[in-house]
């Protein structure tokens, strides 16, 4: 009986184990195919930098534009925030959902880093969040000038990933 | 041709490992001495070829040579020669390349200093430690390697250091932290040795403790230097992010510091082996584990290294076999004998059974927040992630318990205590912590439960520490008791004090910083808490491979400048990558932090000022808490008396090793 307690450990890591095995074939960076190609879901939610405006998935049409989810709690987001600055300088339509974050902090932010959002949804619930299937933060939709979601990225967008990835995507959109 | 001479270094490396790993094996169950030494030359001449071959990629970096791919996308001909240096493991391969390199020189040090082991012990310990070896050289060479040329079309230039680890951090921090995780793997190695000869006494925790201690203090220091990098590098003052890296290299840290303990039961008192040896297991498992998560892709982080799921594939297959099979092994081997030796309530024994409780479950907590969003999404295809308050909301009431548990721990007695004599030893080191809690709650002014909790629970474990100290030298004198305590009994209270510093550090940083952003141009000043700011407008320079502005701000306190910071704002041109260089001024109890934002109009900056007390502290203390466990290893019970005692358990008296 002892004998049996001792092989518990064992156990344990195996289950561990077949979890990790999972995970490996589950990109993180990959979206549910479910979401993609589906309409941007419905939400209607305030703007980080005006409460009293209100924004909603209407607002997210008529052009091609990159989604951001972010947050000041997300040190990543700290990374990429100077390249999307840059991207949003070149012209490129960038939205932001303030996600699960404290606003005041949000809006701190934005006047201090500069703020590249057309549009900010102010996503403190997370509610919005939860229909996109966020993971965590930095994650970016590509979404075409129907709010079609089109393609999901996870993680930090440097230069290197804008030019392999998203930009040919993205320029696909802009010439539909 | 040099990147190739490294390579092949690399592959003749393995080839000793595989030697290292098999023969002395085979040799210490068919008890052939001949076999066993083969152990100690194939891991020397191993570490040799590691060494040359990483020196063949340092080289590689400090000429230039952008035909190697790794170099080519990883430094530029513009960056100062240290940072070349240390981007030889700013990225996957080469950081991989200094794990093994680590890893050898850890199996050097072994060969070397147990000489006084039984000949069938160092044959096992180097055996495990080759197999570890042979699992990571496959690694490199599979899947990573290093010295891979772009050839014929080779870059004129390289693509750069990523910016956030052009720093002096970044140099010493990731050789310690793998010290530290490789490190474990000697307690590991002994363990399993252990196992396989059916020898789990006293003797061999003794021969751990040192490794342990020396591997667990590098991590420690390790741990520090990140937390100090990422308050100044990351440009706002946090130090500390429950990132799933950070979690990484903290899990291991934890079982580590539960082993030393239980290590410590199992030397004196010969009980918890079988816990000790599943220690050693599970600390070193985590090692690998962060290892896995780190390069396999399966979580993202911001220290997510170049993701491949052949990595992560091949990762995983070694965990499963090296932590399999030890488990398997621990499963079949592991002493079930009920030891004879009892122990009471009121004893060390099991205050210390208390502290090991405390931190596996604090480590089992990380663990759980760090894997459940990969959990979950494995078993339902939801995704989630957790942040900071779960890890907040566990972790720290267990760090509490841990404290409180630690008082009591220093001062009961092995085996049993007389709980009137404790009772007496603790009434007046409580009514003093309580006295001094109060009196440091009123003096910060605004009252916060935390910091009165926290301020008691440092005064308790310090004053415990020296009820402890008056106790021990009673009869011979303060001064002269002092002097003829062990280091081992110093690196104890120092580690103790160290985490009551970093206590005091966390919380009242955490309680008590002031922040302000704004808008700041030339010649405006702000007053915060005492403290007068000029800012005196920013002045653009270039740097060998950046350019970048740099303010001027002019502290003063009651009239006199207290510090001029330069804070600045830079721009990496290979990469074209921003970086806030924050202005410091360090101080033992507070930081005067500035840091700036987007310039605006007219000269003007958004600028962020920050004054956080006593943040100096947290690092503080776990360096305090790493030497202590420097100290303690330096005991010299560990190297010489082990000789003779150690042979005397074993009945090797007089025979010659």
């Amino acid at each position: 009986m002892k004998r049996a307690i001792l092989l518990l450990p064992l156990l344990i890591f195996l289950g561990v184990a077949v979890f990790l095995y999972r995970g490996l074939f589950l990109n993180p960076a990959e979206l549910p195919s479910a979401l993609i190609d589906k309409p941007f879901p419905a939400f209607s939610l305030p703007s980080v930098v005006d409460a009293q405006k209100l924004i909603s998935e209407a607002d997210l049409k008529g052009k091609p534009a990159l989604v951001n989810v972010w947050a000041t709690w997300c040190v990543s987001c700290k990374a990429e925030h100077p390249v999307l600055n840059q991207l949003a300088e070149q012209g490129v339509v960038i939205h932001g959902i303030n996600y699960k974050d404290d606003n005041a902090a949000a809006q701190k932010w934005l006047s201090e880093f500069h703020n590249p959002y057309q549009l900010d949804i102010r996503d403190e619930q997370g509610t919005l969040g939860l229909d996109l299937g966020v993971y965590g933060a930095p994650e970016t939709f590509l979404i075409d000038k129907h709010g079609i979601i089109r393609h999901k990225f996870v993680g930090v967008i440097d230069e290197r990933v804008w030019r392999e990835q998203l930009a040919a995507r993205y320029q696909e959109l802009v010439d539909e | 041709m040099i990147p190739e001479l490294g390579h092949l270094a690399l592959i003749l490396a393995l080839c000793l490992a595989l030697v290292q790993a098999t023969l002395p094996m085979i040799g210490a169950w068919r008890g052939d001495r001949q076999w066993m030494s083969l152990a100690q030359p194939a891991a020397w001449g191993q570490f040799a070829f590691l060494l040359f071959s990483f020196a063949c990629l340092a080289h590689a970096f400090l000429v230039d040579d952008f035909s190697v791919a790794y170099v080519a996308s990883n430094s530029n001909s513009a960056l100062p020669w240290y940072y070349k240096l240390s981007a030889v493991w700013g990225a996957h391969e080469g950081s991989l390349l200094l794990w093994a390199l680590i890893l050898g020189g850890w199996t050097f040090a072994v060969s070397v200093f147990s000489r006084q082991l039984p000949e069938e012990m160092l044959a096992r310990v180097l055996g495990v430690m080759g197999i570890i070896s042979c699992g990571f050289l496959l690694f490199l060479l599979i899947t990573s390697n290093p010295f891979g040329r772009l050839l014929p079309q080779m870059p004129t230039d390289g693509r750069d250091l990523n910016p956030l680890l052009q720093d002096f951090g970044l140099i010493v921090h990731p050789p310690m932290l793998y010290m530290g995780y490789v490190g474990f793997s000697v307690a590991f190695a002994f363990a399993i040795a252990a196992l396989l000869g059916g020898r789990l006494d006293a003797a061999w925790a003794r021969w751990s403790r040192p490794w342990t201690l020396v591997a667990w203090s590098f991590l420690g220091f390790g741990i520090v230097l990140g937390s100090w990098w990422a308050y100044y590098e990351l440009g706002w003052g946090g130090w500390w992010f429950w990132d799933p890296v950070e979690n990484a290299s903290f899990m291991p840290w934890l079982l580590g510091t539960a082993l030393l303990h239980s290590l410590a039961v199992t030397e004196k008192r010969g009980v918890f082996k079988s816990w000790t040896v599943l220690l050693a297991i599970a600390a070193f498992s985590l090692s690998l584990l962060g290892t896995f998560l780190v390069r396999s892709g399966v979580l993202t982080s911001v220290h997510a290294f170049a993701n491949d799921p052949e990595r992560g594939i091949f990762v995983l297959g070694f965990l499963l076999v090296v932590v399999g099979s030890s488990l398997t092994l621990f499963a079949i081997r592991a002493p079930v004998v009920k030891s004879q030796v009892g122990f009471a309530l009121w004893s060390r024994e099991m205050l210390l059974l208390v502290n090991n409780l405390v931190l596996m479950v604090a480590a089992s907590t990380i663990l759980l927040g760090t894997l459940y969003p990969l959990l979950l999404d494995a078993l339902s295809g939801a995704k989630l992630s957790v942040g900071p308050p779960y890890f907040n909301a566990l972790f720290l009431p267990l760090m509490g318990l841990l404290m409180l548990t630690l008082g009591v721990g220093v001062l009961v007695r092995w085996k049993d205590t007389p709980q009137k004599w404790l009772i007496g030893m603790l009434t007046p080191v409580l009514l003093a912590s309580v006295v001094l809690a109060a009196a440091a709650s009123f003096l910060l002014g605004d009252f916060a439960w935390a910091v009165l909790a926290t301020c008691f629970l440092a005064a308790w474990v310090v004053l415990t520490g020296v009820r402890d100290l008056l106790d021990k030298t009673r009869h011979k004198g303060l001064l002269k008791g002092m002097l003829s305590l062990s280091p081992s009994y110093w690196g104890m209270q120092l580690a103790h004090a160290g985490l009551a510093v970093c206590a005091l550090g966390i919380v009242l940083t955490s309680q008590e910083s002031v922040e302000r952003d704004l808008r700041m141009a030339p010649n405006d000043t702000l007053e915060l808490s005492g403290y007068r700011f000029v800012f005196e407008g920013t002045r653009h320079h270039l740097g060998p491979n950046y350019e970048g502005d740099r303010g001027t701000i002019r502290v003063f306190e009651d009239g006199d400048e207290v510090a001029v910071l330069h804070p600045e704002k830079r721009i990496y041109t290979v990469r074209g990558m921003p970086m806030t260089e924050a202005g410091i001024d360090a101080g033992f109890t507070r930081d005067i932090y500035v840091a700036l934002g987007e310039p605006l109009e007219n000269g003007a900056w958004a600028v962020r000022l920050h004054i956080k007390p006593f943040v100096r502290w947290i690092w503080l203390g776990g360096l305090l808490t790493a030497l202590g466990g420097v100290l303690a290893a330096s005991d010299r019970r560990y190297r010489v008396k082990v000789k003779t005692r150690v042979r005397e358990a074993l009945g090797l008296a007089g025979q010659g090793v």
